[in-house]
């Protein structure tokens, strides 16, 4: 099973240290981990994404709450949400093949956000079944270099994680 | 206006800190400045792993929380088998360490070490102080988080200049931790849940553990047990947590428990798990423990909930106020049969040993009575010395038995009887230890004669790291590798220290050597030379289920 957990920490010195190093030393699987501050700078929001069983995502959480910079955790993955992921590609692209490229990007509602002389630089948003799939359309062209955030993700609606509940 | 270190010494008396363990450095010179004109006692260990114990084991005999000091690097890197110790087991303790000034953190400058990072898996929470000024706040944090809900260590690291930073003191107000609200009750509708349960049940058993201790919950778990009239068996952590010679007690279960407390945990249909985490030592195979019953588990720490056993009814809460809560529910149906079925076992299958020679458990036996009617201490190193001290002495209150349970560190029985004895000075204190373990902080002899501690020392002798022989005799065709010891003369070390020593081979002798040991002022450590080859039995084989045992 693959479940995303919205966490709300505190913006301290260390916690993601505190929070990959419980990952690592329990041996659960991170798929992916994205984490910036809030609206509140005292606060940052991580979104993980983890690969597990039923026991195990309920002692992710489980430990994580336990951690005292760790404020909130939520399992949303049976919440109603909306995830994106964003991804910049640097594709190769001499002229005779740009147009062709330009075509996928744009059924992909992507954009080129950069052009050198042999490569551009795609940047697609979505979730990640798009994305994996623009990633399989540019490799024949042949992928320079890869960059992706992971999963960032909210629940719709009313539902929220918030340090207030 | 004060210093960093004044601060600190202001902080730790508020706390009520009377006693801190430590050992001095460069990175801590502001503290131990600060300290020169303190009210607070403190106790100069040999080593840091001694005072990292020490301070554990003050915590454990007391239920407050120890404290200990080390410098910056080496200092800091010596505690961490304490905190990790003392995480294991639930100890609250805070750590102090000196750092590097804040300029030079980061560039591996001269006794630098990130004891922050590394320590991050082995305490509860802890913190680099960057800011004088967030001293008060982060001291009252940390003994608020070491303190309650599940209790462990904390460390604080403070950088040489912030000790030495002078700052007026600013009370820190209440304290505002957004991530940490321990919850003490118990869900009611879980309650009522286990309830009904334990009112269906006809073969209960209660499994008790280190935090029914820790909570402070053994009256409340007798009045249960004989409410439901329901046996009980401890693990290592709960010795002492349920009265040794009381009726329903059964002793400890899983891989060295008795075969009656195995036997029952075995064939009961209810399992009451109170202040317990399923440790692999306690369940054996885990897939056959407790077959047949329905499993009720109370615990503080809601992690442990379902960690390495599925339960049927998972109570999140402080042992003691969820079994006042249960208490007030309780109705009990015990099928007389079930008792009858007990006391067979018990009869049929008793803890016992061989008679003849000097056999560490008779040593054991003679500790307790000689000690008997008096308030006695007992903590131990680990290995076979400490199995035989759990089957054999029988522990009557929480707290008298102190012993390194999820770690199994040797070397920690010795500081944490000094801890123990600063604790408690007027109590009997013994350490029940091993040739191999003993030799892991043997010079915190120099720490007990300075401090005219009067620990007693009884070295349960067997020229062998015993428990490794035990396993390398039954699992690895008798080869004993590396596990022969050839010993120095205890006697002669401890005499040189300034300790009282004797020498002990027969059996007629065990006797007045505990009486001369307790009627001595002074720390006197006793070389009992014991049967070299002499097994825990009984015991459960790794792996295997807990009724399926040796011996
Ligand atoms: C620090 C540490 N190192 C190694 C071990 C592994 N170990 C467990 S018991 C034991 C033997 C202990 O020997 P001794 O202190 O003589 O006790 P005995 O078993 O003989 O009573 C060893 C080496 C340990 N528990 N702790
Ligand atoms: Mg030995």
């Amino acid at each position: 099973m693959r479940s995303t957990f919205s966490v709300l920490v505190e913006n301290n010195p260390g916690v993601l240290a505190r929070v990959a190093g419980l990952f690592s030393r329990r041996g659960y699987n991170i798929d992916s981990l994205s984490v910036s501050r809030t609206d509140d700078p005292t606060i940052s929001r991580m979104t993980i994404v983890v690969e597990g069983d039923e026991t195990i995502l309920d002692q992710v959480a489980k430990q994580l709450r336990k951690l005292v910079d760790v404020i909130r955790v939520r399992d949303i993955t049976n919440d109603p949400y909306v995830d994106r992921e964003l991804v910049l590609i640097k594709v190769n692209a001499d002229s005779a093949k740009r147009g062709e490229i330009m075509q996928i990007v744009e059924i992909f509602r992507g954009r080129i956000v950069d052009v050198g002389e042999h490569t551009c630089i795609v940047e697609v948003t979505g979730d990640e079944g798009k994305i994996n799939a623009i990633e399989s359309a540019l490799k024949p062209f042949g992928i320079v270099e890869l960059v992706r955030t992971g999963r960032v993700a909210l629940q719709r609606g009313t539902q929220t994680v918030l340090v207030e509940e | 206006m004060l210093t960093g270190g004044q601060i600190l010494v202001e902080c730790l008396r508020n706390e009520g800190v009377d006693t801190i363990f430590g050992y001095p450095g460069g990175a801590v010179l502001p503290i131990y400045d600060a300290l020169y004109d303190a009210d607070i006692r403190h106790i100069l260990t040999r080593h840091e792993q001694g005072a990292a114990h020490a301070a554990d084991g003050y915590a454990r005999a007391t239920g407050r929380p120890g404290v200990c000091l080390a410098t910056s690097g080496p200092g800091a890197t010596n505690l961490v088998t304490g905190l990790a110790t003392a995480s294991m087991d639930s100890v609250p303790m805070v750590a102090l360490t000196g750092q590097v000034p804040t300029s030079l953190l980061g560039k591996d400058s001269f006794q630098e070490a990130d004891i922050t990072g590394i320590s991050m898996p082995i305490t509860k929470h802890n913190y680099l102080v960057r800011d004088v000024n967030d001293l008060p706040r982060i001291i009252k944090e940390a003994f608020y988080i070491a303190t309650t809900g599940r209790p462990g260590p904390v460390l604080i690291d403070i950088p040489r200049d912030v000790s030495a930073a002078k700052t007026e003191y600013r009370d820190p107000g209440p304290i505002g931790l957004r991530g940490y609200q321990p919850r003490l009750a118990g869900e009611p509708a879980k309650i009522a849940a286990a309830a009904k349960a334990i009112a269906k049940a006809r073969r209960p058993v209660i499994y008790a553990g280190g935090g029914v201790i820790n909570s402070g919950a053994a009256g409340q778990l007798r009045k249960l047990a004989e409410t439901l009239m329901a046996p009980v068996v401890v693990t290592l952590m709960g010795l002492g947590g349920f009265p040794a010679d009381h009726p329903l007690y059964l002793g400890m279960l899983g891989m060295h428990g008795s075969r009656y407390a195995n036997y029952a945990v075995s064939e009961c249909d209810l399992l009451l798990a109170i202040g317990v985490r399923f440790d692999d030592r306690v369940t054996g195979k885990v897939e056959t423990f407790a077959p047949h019953a329905t499993i009720i588990h109370i615990d503080i720490d809601q992690a442990e909930l379902g960690k390495n056993v599925s339960v049927d009814i998972a109570i999140a809460g402080d042992v003691r106020t969820v079994l006042v809560d249960l208490l007030k529910h309780l109705t009990s149906n015990p099928d007389p049969a079930w008792n009858e079925k007990i006391q067979h076992w018990k009869k049929e299958y008793p803890l016992d040993y061989r008679k003849e020679g000097m056999r560490p458990q008779a040593v054991i036996r003679e500790i307790a009575e000689v000690t008997a009617g008096r308030p006695v201490r007992i903590t131990t190193e680990v290995g076979q010395n400490q199995m035989w001290t759990a089957q054999y002495f029988p522990f009557t209150r929480p707290r008298s038995f102190i012993s390194s349970g999820g770690l199994g560190t040797m070397g920690y029985g010795f500081p944490a009887a000094i801890g123990v004895q600063v604790a408690c000075p007027d109590e009997l204190v013994f350490d029940i230890a091993g040739d191999g373990s003993i030799q892991m902080n043997i010079q915190e002899l120099a720490t007990a004669v300075n401090y005219e501690l009067p620990i007693n020392v009884a070295i349960l002798d067997n020229g062998y790291l015993g428990m490794v022989r035990q396993w390398q005799e039954l699992f690895y065709n008798r080869r004993y590798s590396q596990t022969e010891l050839r010993n120095p003369d205890f006697v002669k070390i401890a005499e040189a220290y300034g300790a009282e020593a004797l020498r002990v081979e027969k059996v007629t002798e065990i006797r007045p050597a505990l009486e001369q040991a307790v009627a001595s002022s002074k720390p006197v450590l006793l070389d009992f030379i014991i049967e070299r080859e002499e097994n825990v039995m009984p015991m459960v084989p790794p792996g295997e289920s807990i009724n399926k045992m040796l011996g």
